[in-house]
């Protein structure tokens, strides 16, 4: 296990983090302020990456398809709300469940009719491919190294929005105490529409953003959805610090557990028991972080509303 | 009849402390009930009278002091462990199960003292045990021929009525009435006065109130809560004529 | 209808305990002749269909008995499916192949996955519980997955149907299918009398008003460990009869996928009515074979019609049945 390797997988933990919490913030969030479970957030990210490759075959160029796929996804999902989700705030959760789960289904067939089954790609911008050197031996492809940083502006974005803005106030005040908020005169289901709206935007763009290093295929919103959900419920619902810590210890956890599992357990068994059991032990991690992070705090690690 | 021999507290606060954040809700409380006393608790609009009493029956875990129950120091205990020791209590917004039956609603509360739930076969709506001891308390609360009724369609009197009858039916040791009467109309007001005057000679109770005659009618001794502190606690008289509670209430009637 | 009320509680399901036998007599009784239908009308796929309908059935009522009476939103219940469906599968891989063997262990590895999962989950208000269970079905499914020696990603073959104290009793299909007819006969009246009784009263109530039943004496989460408890065993119950149904177990029968099917086939059935769970799994089957044929998207038919049953049939079949008896009669 070389230092490089080591480091390479550090990087790819943030990158995969980042990618969470873009997903994982615009969901809880919506969760917090609206009590309202959104099960087709992860649609929202595949559909994302579709309309980059869609818009890309049609302008040549990432980033005005980056540009108009945005926006696409902007208006897919106000759409969405204004169909569908806007009747389901007076429903029990059962029913949300149900709602945005048929929403999965449809999305997720729908874009093999239109587009096929088979996987789509994108290419990476040209000022970005290729690998820069960080350090002597160790080389990390540019457009990962822009999916971190982009990443962590916009959570650094969102911090000050949420912390200085009068919105971003309203906004962790709804997800402290809606029915407070609204009674204090504020047009909540206006507050509620930025929300969802803004979150869409995230899970889109880091559709988006991902669309050049992997395939886009249908399904592909499914896995890391669970993993968002993974996400909000560690970092403690409706709390965009919780979401940001939570799913940066979510992406390190998970891609350096995979990568090491086999090589930490040949330390104390033999090397064949050791590979049979890593990749096992490896895809439990995450699950098994959560199960002891919610025995010591039911209710996350810095959960909006009080305790 | 519970004789006033023991010289015991049924239920004993000391320096019983909550905040919400930097907000003081309960601030050192320390008061004793005692047995077959009915002991109420006034005091303004946010003073901070329900948190108390959610504290004391298990709700709300306080952030310091000790509640005492029945000589037994429950500050850490459930809310189901207190029940089971003999602590009944009544919502100020009325909690009851609305898709059940107005005698399902009281036999569950004989059923939790009536051996295992842990039953998994026998029709338990069909238990004439249970269905019998929930009569009864029905009867006492005077809403015995809604029995078949569903919970949920039942008037707010009636409502407030099977509450009462929900904590009867656990045969208390300590009954908490938390603002029984609000709510309801004159003619209902009396109804339960007069009900609670019958059940003071069975039962000790803490009565949270906002209704001064039914609390000068009710009360063998008064405990004045202002922002979470106690200013007085002391026989109704004394109570009345205390210049700082008249100050508190700033000229509300106390007659 | 926008408008975002806070006054008013949130609309839930109603459940109430019903005593009707007509439906699920009608039902066992079409179960108990599709055979002969099968026979006469040289149907032989009906007997497969229907006892698939009956295996998904036996997960369907239980996953009612959480969802329903005990108001716990299970996401992962195919996990439970997933497992006991393994633990037939794992035991024939290494030369066991007895039913009596395989069944209490699909049962117990089932009630442990519970047992283990659910103290974690019911110490979480009632959102969370959905998404955990979700991630505990998800860390399921990767374990099965990454189990190379009993197939990984594609799936174990088994090499014969469970046989009883030896005898391959139920190794024809048309003697399988009424093993499986006897099973979910036997689950059904089980989870009946669990719902009228104490036990099932307590859970009720805790679905109502939980603070209200903790005031009365009751520690409801511990009754809804139980619950979960023995809804996992039933899982697991339904995943021995799947894994004997196909011969076969995959990942994918623990998919999250397949739990979020389980759940809609509560809902389409009618949750909290315990007969949904047999309706449901059979519309759902049925659904699937009948779009399937019209188109192999067929889901993108099936999300909208999801979606506009949630939103204008909660009660599923059996709401929609009271309602046009309320209507015509």
């Amino acid at each position: 296990m070389s230092t490089t390797l080591f480091l390479v997988q550090i990087l790819n933990g943030l990158q995969l983090g980042v990618l969470l919490f873009l997903i994982a913030a615009g969901l809880t969030l919506v969760f917090g302020v609206m009590d309202f479970i959104n099960l087709a957030h992860g649609v929202q990210y595949m559909l994302g990456a579709y309309l980059a490759v869609a818009f890309y075959g049609l302008v040549g160029n990432f980033f005005f398809a980056l540009v108009l796929a945005l926006a696409a996804s902007l208006l897919f999902g106000l759409l969405l709300e204004f169909l569908v989700f806007r009747h389901l705030y007076d429903r029990d959760h059962l029913d949300q469940v149900i709602a945005t789960f048929g929403i999965i289904l449809f999305l997720n067939h729908a874009v093999r009719v239109v587009w096929g089954a088979a996987p789509l790609t994108l290419p990476v911008p040209e000022f970005f491919t290729g690998s820069i050197v960080l350090m002597s031996g160790l080389l990390y492809p540019v457009w990962r190294l822009v999916i971190i940083a982009s990443g962590l502006a916009i959570a650094a974005g969102l911090y000050v929005l949420v912390t200085y803005t009068r919105i971003g106030m309203l906004v962790r005040a709804g997800a402290t105490n809606a029915r407070m908020v609204s009674a204090l005169g504020v047009n909540i289901e206006r507050l509620f529409m930025i929300v969802f709206g803004f979150g869409t935007m995230l899970a889109g763009f880091a559709g988006i953003m991902i669309a050049p290093i992997i395939s886009v295929e249908p399904g592909m919103g499914d896995n890391i959805l669970i993993l968002a959900f993974v996400v909000i419920v560690i970092g403690g619902i409706g709390s965009i610090r919780g979401a940001f810590i939570a799913a940066l210890l979510i992406g390190l956890v998970d891609t350096l557990g995979r990568s090491f599992s086999v090589d930490i357990l040949r330390l104390m068994m033999g090397p064949s028991p050791a590979r049979m059991a890593g990749p096992a032990i490896a895809s439990m991690l995450i699950y098994v972080l959560m199960a002891v992070v919610l025995y010591v705090r039911p209710a996350g690690l810095f959960p909006a509303r009080g305790r | 009849m519970l004789e006033r021999v023991s010289s015991d507290p049924v239920l004993r606060l000391e320096g019983l402390r909550k905040n919400f954040g930097s907000l003081t809700v309960t601030d050192d409380v320390t008061l004793d009930v005692m047995p077959g006393e009915m002991h109420a608790i006034i005091g303004p609009n946010g003073a901070g009278k329900t948190t108390l009493i959610n504290q004391i029956s298990g709700i709300i875990r306080p952030d310091g002091g000790r509640i005492v129950f029945a000589g037994n120091d429950v500050t850490t205990l459930s809310p189901d462990a207190r029940a089971l020791g003999g602590l009944a209590r009544s919502f100020q917004i009325t909690s009851i199960l609305p898709g059940f039956s107005v005698l399902e609603n009281v036999a569950l509360a004989v059923q939790a003292r009536d051996g295992s739930s842990f039953r998994f076969f026998g029709r338990a709506a069909d238990e004439k045990a249970l269905n019998a001891a929930a009569m009864t308390a029905l009867e006492q609360a005077g809403i015995a021929e809604r029995a078949h009724a569903r919970a949920g369609e039942l008037s707010h009197g009636e409502k407030r009525a099977l509450e009462l009858a929900i904590a009867l039916a656990m045969k208390p040791v300590l009954l908490l009435l938390d603002e029984p009467m609000a709510g309801i109309g004159r003619e209902e007001t009396e109804r339960q006065v007069e009900l609670l005057l019958r059940l003071k000679s069975q039962l000790t109770m803490v009565l949270v109130e906002h209704d001064m005659a039914a609390v000068f009618a009710l009360a063998d001794r008064i405990s004045v809560l202002i922002r979470g502190r106690l200013l007085i606690t002391g026989n109704p008289a004394d109570v009345r004529a205390d210049p700082q509670v008249v100050a508190a209430y700033l000229g509300e009637q106390l007659e | 209808m926008s408008g975002i009320t806070f006054a008013a509680p949130k609309a839930k399901h109603a459940v109430a305990v019903r005593r009707d036998i007509v439906l699920p007599a009608l039902i066992f009784a079409i179960f108990a002749l599709l055979p002969a239908v099968a026979a006469l009308t040289a149907r032989q796929y009906l007997i497969d269909v229907g006892a698939r309908m009956m295996v998904f059935a036996v997960a369907a009522v239980a996953l009612d008995l959480l969802v329903g009476y005990a108001g716990l939103i299970s996401f992962g219940h195919a996990a439970f499916i997933g497992l006991g469906a393994y633990a037939v599968g794992i035991l024939s891989a290494h030369g066991i192949g007895e039913g009596l063997i395989a069944l209490p262990a699909a049962i117990l590895v089932s009630m442990l996955f519970a047992w283990l999962t659910g103290i974690v989950c019911l110490r979480t208000r009632g959102a969370y519980f959905i998404m955990i269970t979700l991630a505990f079905g998800q860390m399921v499914y990767f374990i099965a997955t990454s189990l190379a020696p009993y197939g990984g990603d594609n799936g174990l073959t088994i090499a014969a149907r469970s046989t009883i104290a030896g005898w391959p009793l139920i190794k024809s299909d048309r003697a399988f299918y009424y093993f499986t007819l006897l099973c979910l006969l036997a689950t059904y009246l089980f989870c009946r009398a669990l719902v009228g009784s104490r036990f099932g009263r307590v859970l009720r109530g805790g679905k109502e008003n939980a603070v209200r039943m903790a005031t009365i004496g009751f520690n409801v989460r511990r009754f809804q460990l139980v619950a979960y408890i023995i809804a996992g065993g039933l899982g697991g119950f339904s995943g021995f009869l799947l894994a004997n149904l196909t011969e076969f177990v995959a990942p994918a029968y623990m998919s999250w996928q397949q739990s979020g099917e389980l759940i809609v086939m509560v809902i389409l059935g009618g949750v909290g009515t315990l007969d949904g769970g047999l309706l449901g799994s059979a519309a759902y089957l049925i659904a699937e074979e009948w779009l399937s044929g019209i188109t192999e998207n067929w889901k993108v038919i099936f999300g909208p019609i999801l979606v506009l049953v949630v939103l204008f049939a909660r009660g599923g079949l059996i709401g929609l049945g009271a309602f046009l008896r309320r209507r015509f009669a």
